[in-house]
């Protein structure tokens, strides 16, 4: 299951849909992990542009991947403004135990962070700058140079 | 025609080009003193799916998306 919501995550009540759906269907572990933005710097917020069709994609490989270890997961994001303090990313991995999901559990964060089509931008003094630093070329970058 | 998108911090408007290939658009691009920055650190899709051959040829109605460095989370 992926979700793109508008603003903050309501991660409350994500983890109550995906601990239901966990016990469902008959899964006994979920991982959940969960990101929010932090006050560093006079950082107001974070600001998210996302890019559906290769997102589906990038996650739909992973949910194969995974069904695959007997895994099911759930990626939550946030696009538009996210406030200091609120959530913008949140994935939970399901599997009858926890072994499968645990060792799912950080290669599937980290490839987030490297491969969703997703754009970060810094929100300070009312500007929207792009977190050129923190971010990471696709792969294949470069082709057109 | 070809539309060719650019997301992110990229502020740069699409384009409908009259290309046969990626060979074609780089050279459009990199007369784009805007864009031509971003090209070394940039991937490129063709209707959503990622490609890694500049020798991709490309067909009227297609969508390229010209995509930078990116991170969620």
């Amino acid at each position: 299951m992926l979700e793109v919501v508008e603003g903050a995550l309501n991660t409350n009540a994500l983890y109550g849909a995906w601990s239901k759906l966990c016990v469902e269907q008959n899964l006994g572990a979920l991982c959940v992990f969960s990101g929010f933005v932090r006050p560093e710097e006079g950082l107001e917020g974070l600001s998210f542009e996302v890019f559906m069709p290769l997102f589906e994609a990038w996650f739909g490989t992973w949910q194969e991947r995974a069904k695959a270890q007997g895994v099911y997961l759930c990626l939550a994001h946030s696009k538009g403004d996210v406030l200091v303090g609120q959530g913008s990313y949140m994935t939970g991995l399901m599997g009858a135990h926890r072994q499968k999901a645990l060792e799912l559990y950080a290669p599937f964060i980290e490839d987030f962070k490297h491969n969703a089509p997703i754009y970060k931008y810094d929100l300070r003094n009312g500007q929207k700058i792009y977190a050129k630093d923190r971010s990471h070329p696709l792969k294949g970058s470069g082709l057109l140079q | 025609m070809v539309s060719v998108r650019f997301l992110g911090p990229i502020k740069e408007e699409s384009l409908e080009l009259d290309i046969a290939n990626l060979k074609d658009l780089r050279a459009i691009l990199h007369e784009k003193a805007q864009i031509k920055p971003w090209l070394a650190m940039s991937a490129v899709a063709i209707n959503g799916v990622l490609v890694e051959d500049a020798n991709t040829p490309l067909k009227a109605g297609d969508e390229v998306v010209i995509l930078p460095p990116v991170c969620g989370g």
